[in-house]
């Protein structure tokens, strides 16, 4: 087997194993179910709410919305885990080892990514119970579902490695919530996106957040429910067209940051982190 | 090496060979670190030399990374992972650069147990103690049966116990003669009793390099002489005992009684040396051959 092989095997193995030890660690259980059960909450609030005279439940298209909302937030989980790994010297560590950052990095997509798969369950199958009149018979819908969910993470983890690259501590990183949340704010997913502001819906139609919540929509909502969607259509040609156009921003970057990122850890800036992060404390 | 346009190291040349246990010894910003790290190929130098296992670390690859072993001041990483299941891991990466005389990786128990840490194979790593957590990064460091071993200040902050069992566990490292091993300390009696030979390094240069005796004598360092005449009692310092002595002899003979000479400590030589070095007197210990560093580790 050549290194690159073994150390892209090691990567997935490593990821296989933090998927097992969050889902064994209380703290970690917590962050899986809090957001699923909030966002079960907000369904079950409005899952009777109907959505102006389309004769749709606004419970019925917000639930997909969430599925697609969910998938995107990937992107943080993957830069909070850049960040916090380079200030505690894993990532350092993994450059120490032969081939270590290229399995490093297949370690987390593999982690981040079916962490996120739980996580969509937990969210997905009580929801399926609390809101009717979804369309999942088909495995027409699932395969959507699946080929939206896989298209949403080439084109967000990448952009999730670059920006945990930029934040120099997790400290900071928490201010990449505010654009994110202003991001799902506009993007139509806890309402339609066609009933928003003209200049919101061109917003909206740039960034992955509203294409993750199409794609999904158009998974799971029956045919009619398109009536509510911008041009009445669930335009999968341009959901490939603009995650796509982010997969390639994001794979084209992505590199070139983390190269640059990785080649200046050593030592000396993990010590240097901890004491600033040891001051803050105390 | 520049930090911004402050140098932080200059005429740094050293050469390590195989199988040799060397120690970079200093006071705390005296360059070790850096130094370290330039070898270790995490860090670019403004200038100079560098070869470590015949290759510039600036430029090597991964098969050079895999003959390499590297210890940091404090890790805190992998906090979930139990020992051996990480020590596993860690190992396979290794396993693509086994060579004809050396099998990579260690196997995992073979050095858990090595390292001493047999009953905690199985604990998480967060769990460890100090001097535990210690031997684990040692052992990290060691999984890829390294022919070079970096350790950077392996014993800051441990307790006396677990820094004499990590000075047992080196000094076996180094008895078997596979390991070269580089280490800083700005602890003097650790740097005596692991390394072969000791540098010691201050504002950024190479202030003196030999064995520890070579040290003591190359810094004619000043040994103390006290005696009793006519009961007064009298003390001298001076470089050259034996012949003050000698000279004491031949002028009281019987009347000189309770001789002691205190022979310069290693610690008083490096006081001396440190001294010497950051009040700008040329020491002899060192003559500077290049306007740069360089470095070089051969196998």
């Amino acid at each position: 087997m050549s290194p690159t092989m073994s150390a892209l095997r090691a990567g997935w193995s490593s990821g296989l194993i933090e998927l097992r030890q969050s889902l064994t660690n209380a703290g970690d259980l917590l962050n899986h179910f809090l957001w699923p059960v909030l966002m079960l909450l907000v369904t079950y609030f409005v899952r009777d709410v109907s959505f102006g005279d389309t004769g749709f439940d606004l419970g019925t298209l917000v639930l997909p919305s969430i599925l697609g909302m969910n998938s995107a937030m990937a992107m943080i989980t993957m830069s909070q885990l850049l960040t916090m790994e380079r200030e505690d010297g894993t990532l350092l560590r993994a450059k120490a080892t032969p081939n270590g950052v290229a399995g490093y990095l297949t370690g987390k997509i593999v982690f981040v990514t079916l962490g996120l798969i739980v996580d969509l369950a937990i969210f997905l199958i009580p929801g399926l119970l609390i809101v009717p009149g979804l369309s999942i018979g088909s495995a027409d819908a699932w395969l959507t579902l699946l080929w939206v969910l896989a298209l949403g993470l080439i084109a967000t983890l990448p952009i999730g490695a670059v920006l945990g690259s930029a934040f120099t501590s997790t400290r900071s990183q928490g201010l990449i919530m505010m654009p994110m949340m202003a991001m799902i704010a506009s993007s139509g997913i806890f309402y339609p996106v066609s009933s928003l502001p003209d200049w919101v819906q061109v917003i909206a139609q740039i960034f992955p957040v509203y294409w993750l919540g199409l794609g999904m929509r158009s998974a799971l909502l029956p045919d009619s429910a398109v009536a509510v969607e911008i041009g009445e259509s669930w335009r999968h040609l341009e959901t490939v067209a603009v995650l796509g156009a982010w997969a390639v921003l994001g794979l084209a970057i992505a590199p070139f940051v983390l190269r640059r990122m990785a080649r200046r850890e050593s030592g000396s800036t993990v010590a240097e982190r901890r004491e600033k992060a040891l001051q803050r404390v105390g | 090496m520049r930090y911004g346009s402050t140098e932080v190291l200059r005429d740094v040349t050293l050469r390590v060979h195989h199988g040799e246990v060397v120690c970079l010894l200093g006071p705390n910003g005296a360059g070790k670190t850096t130094t370290l790290e330039i070898l270790e190929g995490f860090r670019m130098r403004s200038a100079g030399r560098v070869e470590v296992l015949g290759t510039d670390p600036a430029h090597a690859d991964e098969r050079w990374r895999a003959r390499i072993g590297v210890v940091l001041q404090s890790w805190r990483d992998h906090g979930r992972w139990r020992v051996r299941e990480l020590l596993t891991h860690l190992g396979r990466y290794y396993a693509p650069y086994s060579s004809g005389e050396i099998s990579r990786p260690w196997d995992a128990d073979e050095l858990i147990a090595a390292v001493g840490l047999t009953p905690h194979a199985q604990k998480k790593v967060r769990m460890l103690s100090g001097g535990q957590r210690r031997r684990l990064d040692v052992a990290i460091g060691l999984v890829g049966r390294p022919e070079l071993l970096f350790l950077d200040e392996p014993t800051a902050g441990l307790d006396p116990v677990a820094r004499r069992e990590f000075h047992e566990l080196v000094e076996g490292l180094a008895a078997q003669r596979h390991t070269t091993i580089v280490l800083t300390t700005h602890d003097l009696s650790e740097a005596e009793k692991l390394a072969n030979r000791i540098m010691v390094l201050d504002g950024g240069r190479i202030i003196a390099d030999g064995t520890a005796a070579d040290l003591a004598r190359r810094i004619a360092g000043e040994d103390q002489v006290r005696w009793t005449l006519e009961g007064r009692r009298h003390e001298h310092t001076t470089t050259e005992s034996t012949r003050f002595v000698r000279e004491l002899f031949e002028r009281h003979g019987d009347g000189i009684s309770d001789l002691e000479v205190r022979r310069a400590s290693l610690e008083d030589t490096y006081l001396t040396l440190v001294r010497r070095a950051e009040s700008g007197e040329s020491t002899d210990a060192h003559a500077a051959e290049s306007d740069n560093e360089s470095y070089e580790v051969v196998r």
